[in-house]
């Protein structure tokens, strides 16, 4: 840091300046979404650039009508695709954290034939591109009667997932042994010393696996869009396509409100966790 | 820690779910996407043998070289221009003023947006009569093009588009960047190396694992692009935007050809391998990398 306090002032301004214009072209696209959400069709397509309604006061009421007709559009069902996503995220975030965290733990810290071969597939794993496995994914949940069930979307996650095995595994690498090697000597079984020392101490990486996982599988569109065939069954992700895609012009003022809709979960989780997202979580897996 | 007890066979127990679901869900996948790469099959009759068929058929498939040819361009022209940004606005974000932790947030808030999402707000943005990007250079006095929906803008479109989510490089060049000794910088400044020099020979080394880190990431997200074009431009204008993964999908999901996009599925990870192991010999030969 010395090297800095030395720079002189008004490149730390230049740097300032240059460091807000940035953040304000990332922002400016979800500002824009937000601004058109709230407006009415007529303001939306005038020339001006106008992020406010004209009056102001006008605004909630027009945004109230804007997100009430996205959610209780006839044939684009909203309120169920979320029910879908949640169930599908919920089952798949929690198997993927419970299964990930044992094997993670047990290629950690208990000696295990094939070990490094075992990390080794794993990682590779995770090079493997989905649209790679797609089709004969789509082919072997067919024959075993999965296409028409949710199963496809998260089964895979019960016997954990690569990233969360990876990140999980560096952590408990990074743990001092001190204290599971304690308790080894007080008589705890390996399964015992994992449930009470090392579980409690990885609330923090235990989190960010699962806000990643959850991020990631709110996300999805491409394996929804493969393995979902019933429009009762669509995801939001998919739900958004369908109503942008619809036979007639969606208005655009309504399709940014389904947008925002679609994001707020996510950035909820994020706002929440931000402090967990930027520090420590992706590049600390990166350097381990 | 390792355990003192001999019985090791009883430890696989740890992996045992995982171990199973890399055979039913990686595995076993991969080897029937090879039976069925050497075969004709629809889903609807039974797979047809027809040997290294479907390999020999794409090399004279024209659709199948445009999609590489599309990919590469994309990759091509995305990729280092992602690395240059993300490095810029790390190198800018390496500092303790308060206002770098409120723009950090702002520039990883992108890439936690849905795609689907994102193709909507940047259909908006890149309308051509009421978006606001052609308006913001109306404003400056550029007539903007009609971006989704002539050849080249469309690409260039799409480029713009993926440096809005860099967020998560950035991420990981600002935790590159701070474990630079800034000994070793000033020591460099004092002997007088100028900025180019300094960032060349001091800092580049020491961020090489994350430049290629990074690049990695990447290429594997560039070839895997699908969503946005898929939903911004279906491919086009005169399928200019059709990528790899969209021909694949395509083959699979729209033709029913098994056969055929499974050995399209085999050629992309040859391809991508191909990819990621030409700029990394370059590192470990240029750059002294990892």
């Amino acid at each position: 840091m010395s090297r800095r306090s030395r720079v002189p002032r008004w490149t730390s301004l230049a740097r300032v300046s240059v460091l807000i214009a940035i953040a304000v072209t990332f922002a400016m696209p979800l500002v824009w979404m937000l601004a058109t959400s709230a407006q009415t069709e007529d303001l939306a397509m005038s020339p001006g650039l106008a992020l406010l309604p004209d009056p102001p006061t006008s605004l909630p009421g027009q945004a109230h009508d804007n997100y009430k007709s996205v959610l209780t559009d006839e044939t684009v069902n909203f309120p169920l695709f979320f029910r879908n996503t949640l169930i599908v995220v919920l089952l798949g975030v929690s198997g993927a954290m419970i299964s990930s965290t044992i094997a993670a733990y047990g290629l950690a810290r208990v000696r295990i034939p094939g070990r490094r071969l075992i990390l080794l597939l794993t990682i590779a794993t995770m090079l493997i591109p989905f649209p790679v496995l797609m089709a004969p994914l789509f082919m072997l949940y067919a024959k075993i009667d999965w296409i028409g069930t949710f199963l496809p979307l998260y089964a895979q996650f019960w016997f954990g997932n690569a990233f969360s095995i990876f990140l999980m595994h560096q952590f408990f690498r990074a743990l001092p042994p001190e204290l599971e090697e304690a308790a080894r000597l007080d008589g705890c079984s390996t399964w015992r010393t994992f449930t009470h020392i090392a579980l409690p101490l990885s609330k923090t990486a235990l989190a960010v696996v699962g806000l990643l996982h959850f991020t990631y599988m709110w996300n999805d569109f491409l394996a929804p869009l493969v393995f979902i065939v019933d429009r009762d069954m669509f995801t939001v992700a998919l739900g958004l396509q369908l109503y942008q895609s619809r036979a007639g012009q969606t208005p655009w003022t309504l399709l940014m409100a389904a947008s925002v809709l679609t994001i707020l979960p996510v950035f909820l989780v994020f706002v929440l966790a931000n402090q967990l997202f930027t520090r420590g979580s992706i590049s600390g897996g990166v350097k381990g | 820690m390792t355990t003192r007890r001999p019985g090791t066979v009883i430890n696989l127990l740890w992996v045992t779910p995982w171990l199973v679901g890399l055979v039913l869900f990686f595995l076993l996948p991969m080897g029937m996407s090879f039976y069925y790469s050497l075969t004709d099959y629809s889903m609807l009759e039974v797979p047809l043998w027809i040997a290294f068929d479907n390999y020999a058929a794409l090399f004279g498939d024209s659709v199948f070289w445009l999609a590489v040819r599309n990919t590469l361009i994309y990759a091509a022209i995305s990729i280092p221009l992602a690395a240059i940004v993300s490095l810029g606005i790390a190198g800018l974000l390496d500092t303790d003023h308060p206002v770098s932790h409120v723009v950090r947030v702002l520039v990883f808030a992108p890439t936690v947006v849905p795609l689907v999402a994102a193709a909507m707000i940047w259909l908006w943005l890149f309308n051509s009569d009421h978006g606001l990007i052609n308006a913001g250079l109306s404003w400056v006095g550029v007539n903007g093009p009609n971006w989704l929906q002539e050849r080249g803008w469309a690409m260039a479109a799409l480029i713009v588009m993926s440096l809005w989510s860099v967020g998560q490089a950035v991420v990981i060049y600002l935790a590159a960047l701070q474990d630079v000794p800034s000994a070793l910088v000033d020591a460099a400044s004092i002997d007088g190396l100028g900025p180019v020099r300094r960032f060349v020979s001091v800092v580049l080394p020491t961020i090489a694992p994350a430049v290629v880190f990074n690049t990695i990431i990447q290429t594997i997200t560039a070839w895997q692009v699908f969503a946005t074009p898929y939903i911004m431009t279906e491919g086009g204008p005169d399928r200019s935007t059709y990528f790899y993964s969209h021909y694949l999908y395509d083959q699979a999901f729209l033709f029913q050809n098994m056969g055929y996009a499974s050995a399209l599925g085999w050629v992309q990870l040859l391809l991508i391998t191909a990819c990621i192991a030409v700029p990394y010999v370059m590192v470990r030969k240029f750059g002294g990398g990892p």
